[in-house]
């Protein structure tokens, strides 16, 4: 999937203070129905987001005036279960750009990654400390800074976070790692060659 | 020369290249592909107009989102068709050989890549599923992977990956009577934490691996990602290579001799240092099950429910601090990759042979393929079953994920032998309480949580046949 590169990302934070979130949370398997890869936004959180007889609850954030915003803020292991990555999609979709959590699934983090989502892990301190910030001052505007590697929390609190160089360059330039690994050809017979599969 | 973990050593043998970053790009020898998460790959390939480059290592079934009755004039709503139609398609167009519904080799992808010979050791293998880690039991690594990845390996047979960090669980002792590879598992996460496998690959050793047959050696991998970790595997043994000697795709003749010396030498040396190491005694296994929302939530069936996660609680409608003993139940599913393989169903006939479904329970065997399938038929199993009250249904996903028509209703409680229990992962609100196939057998007969090792069984299939008390 394409995605619009991130360089600078300045938003209001939504917070989701829930531990363990997996992608049975983040999209239920009846919406992964579709052959496309768009129109999953409007069932992301699906089963939070709307009451059993389809109405939005008013009690989950993302249906309150607080719930819109460009980055997600959330609780340890976010991403876990399946595979599928409608979760990332959905994400991305309804307009999240960044996650940040003290810990992501490892397939979730790739497929994050893949589809122009930043998933920004911090310390488990730091974001109990983020997660206090955002209760004292919830609309105020947080800052992502990907080249410098610059989380920038309400103009008072600076972080500095990791991402693997390659990852970063593809997020910044809106770049994938398909077309990195077809132009991989030469190596690749070279591989199959001295390695026949047994 | 530098001693290695078995993982490492087949990583190593996979690298194609290996980048500053510290990051590979890997070649993968399997790829399996199902309807659900294939559609959007083939037609990014499509559109950036690449051919798929190996597609004679690619194999394709339905699975996820078949129905399990009827397949032969199958019923589904239009979606569901078209991911169905759209995978014919896509394996025509590109020369992929197709298992679909009612094709004698169908079947849910990690139950098959296994029975068929397919999955061998010191093989790379990936699929769009997370269970991929299944496949790890014949000493393989096996993970799961997003569409993106499923593209990039359509695109390359290859992937890009950061080398993950080495975990050994060792499990001295012996299981006890009535005490099944799921428990092991159920337990080792309720031990370990849905996270501590972050990062990690894990090789799980030690004796009471070893006397497990292959089909618990799959349970057990199969719920590795159930504890984060991208995958688990086993050392391939005598198990290994009498499970896969005479199946359909594995190497014969000269060939088999070669492969087999080859899967011989495929264990992880003896002063190696891994990562992290974790020792457990199977012997404190009881029979388990888990109450709450997450696959860690495991207790001993005798135990208690906790009441320090009101959240779970809520959603299970349960009171922390009571016995999870008798608990009654709605719905019994036996199936899936976790539990859906001829020995899980020849254990839950085994138990339920002579005796009657409870009454207001309903209950859906499912096999994991046709092949089992068919095999519950010959063996006898299917009579058995009929005869108890219970039916055999067609091969698939079915209540492991809800994507077909098999649903549990809201707040309704199932045991299942399958692999999460999230919030709605049977269907909305659907309460589920995960377990092994002799647990879910026991709480069929009764229609309420009960103890498998308190019963008579008679045993036609030589599985345990349990006289003693479980532990108060
Ligand atoms: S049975 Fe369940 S866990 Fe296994 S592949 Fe199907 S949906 Fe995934």
């Amino acid at each position: 999937m394409s995605f619009e590169p991130i360089t600078i990302i300045t938003s209001k934070v939504v917070k989701l203070q829930v531990d363990n979130i997996d992608t049975d949370r983040i999209i239920p398997a009846r919406f992964l129905k579709s052959v496309d890869s768009s129109g999953f936004g409007k069932n992301l959180f699906h089963d939070w987001r709307y009451r059993p007889d389809g109405s939005p609850d008013p009690e989950f954030v993302l249906n309150k005036p607080e719930g819109q915003g460009q980055i997600l803020l959330t609780g340890k292991n976010f991403g876990c279960g399946s595979s599928r990555e409608h979760a990332a999609w959905a994400l991305y979709q309804y307009g999240f750009r960044v996650i940040i959590s003290s810990g992501f699934a490892d397939i979730f983090r790739t497929n994050a990654l893949n589809n122009g989502l930043l998933p920004l892990e911090v310390g488990a301190d730091t974001l109990a400390l983020l997660m206090d910030m955002h209760q004292a001052n919830p609309s105020a505007p947080w800052t992502v800074d990907l080249q410098s590697q610059q989380l920038t929390a309400d103009r008072q609190l600076q972080t500095a976070f990791d991402i693997n160089p390659f990852r970063k360059h593809c997020l910044i330039t809106g770049s994938d790692v398909i077309d990195y690994l077809a132009s991989l050809k030469p190596q690749i017979l070279e591989y199959e060659t001295n390695h026949p599969i047994k | 020369m530098k001693s290695k973990t078995l993982f490492d050593k087949l990583w190593d043998q996979h690298e194609v290249l290996s980048l500053e970053d510290g990051s590979s790009v890997i070649y993968i020898d399997r790829h399996f592909i199902h309807e659900v998460t294939s559609p959007q790959a083939f037609a990014g390939l499509e559109k950036r107009g690449l051919p798929f480059f190996r597609p004679d290592q690619a194999i394709a079934t339905m699975d996820h989102n078949i129905p399990t009755t009827g397949q032969a004039n199958p019923v589904m709503g239009a979606e569901s068709g078209l991911q169905v139609s759209r995978l014919r398609e896509n394996c025509a167009k590109h020369g992929i050989a197709l298992f679909g519904m009612t094709h004698p080799m169908n079947g849910i992808v990690h139950v098959i890549g296994p029975e068929l010979g397919l999955t061998r050791p010191g093989m790379t293998i990936v699929c769009g599923d997370s269970h991929t880690s299944t496949h790890g039991a014949f000493g393989t690594i096996a993970f799961g992977i997003g569409t993106s990845e499923v593209e990039m390996v359509m695109a390359s047979q290859c992937l890009l990956q950061r080398r993950p960090k080495t975990m050994r669980i060792n499990i001295g002792g012996k299981l006890s009577v009535g005490v099944t590879a799921k428990d092991l598992i159920l337990y080792l996460i309720s031990k370990l934490g849905t996270g501590a496998g972050t990062g990690y690959f894990i090789e799980f050793a030690g004796e009471a691996i070893r006397l497990l047959s292959m089909e618990g050696r799959m349970t057990v991998c199969n719920m590795a990602i159930e504890m984060g970790a991208r995958g688990g595997l086993v050392a391939p043994d005598e198990v290994t290579f009498n499970y896969l000697i005479h199946r359909e795709f594995s190497p014969s003749g000269e060939q088999w001799e070669q492969a087999l010396s080859g899967w011989k030498l495929l264990k992880s040396d003896d002063d190696v240092v891994f990562d992290r190491e974790e020792t457990f005694d199977a012997s404190d296994v009881a029979p388990m099950i888990t109450w709450g929302t997450n696959p860690g939530a495991g207790i001993p069936i005798t135990g208690t429910i906790p009441d320090n996660d009101l959240k779970a609680l809520a959603y299970m409608g349960w009171n922390g601090g009571e016995k999870i003993m008798d608990q009654k139940i709605d719905y019994v599913f036996v199936g899936s990759c976790t539990n859906g393989r001829i020995e899980d169903l020849r254990e839950f006939a085994s138990y339920v042979q002579g005796h009657k479904k409870a009454d207001g329970v309903t209950a859906w065997i499912v096999p994991g393929s046709k092949k089992v399938e068919l095999q519950a038929r010959e063996e006898g199993i299917e009579e058995i079953l009929n005869e108890a009250g219970f039916e055999l249904r067609e091969p698939g996903c079915s209540a492991c994920l809800a994507m077909n028509d098999d649903k549990i209703p809201a707040g309704k409680y199932c045991i299942s032998t399958s692999n999460r229990n999230f919030e709605g992962r049977q269907g909305p609100g659907a309460r589920t309480l995960l377990a092994s196939p002799l647990t879910a057998a026991a709480a069929a007969l009764t229609g309420r949580i009960s103890d498998p090792r308190r019963s008579v069984i008679p045993t036609k299939f030589g599985t345990p046949s349990p006289t003693t008390k479980g532990d108060e």
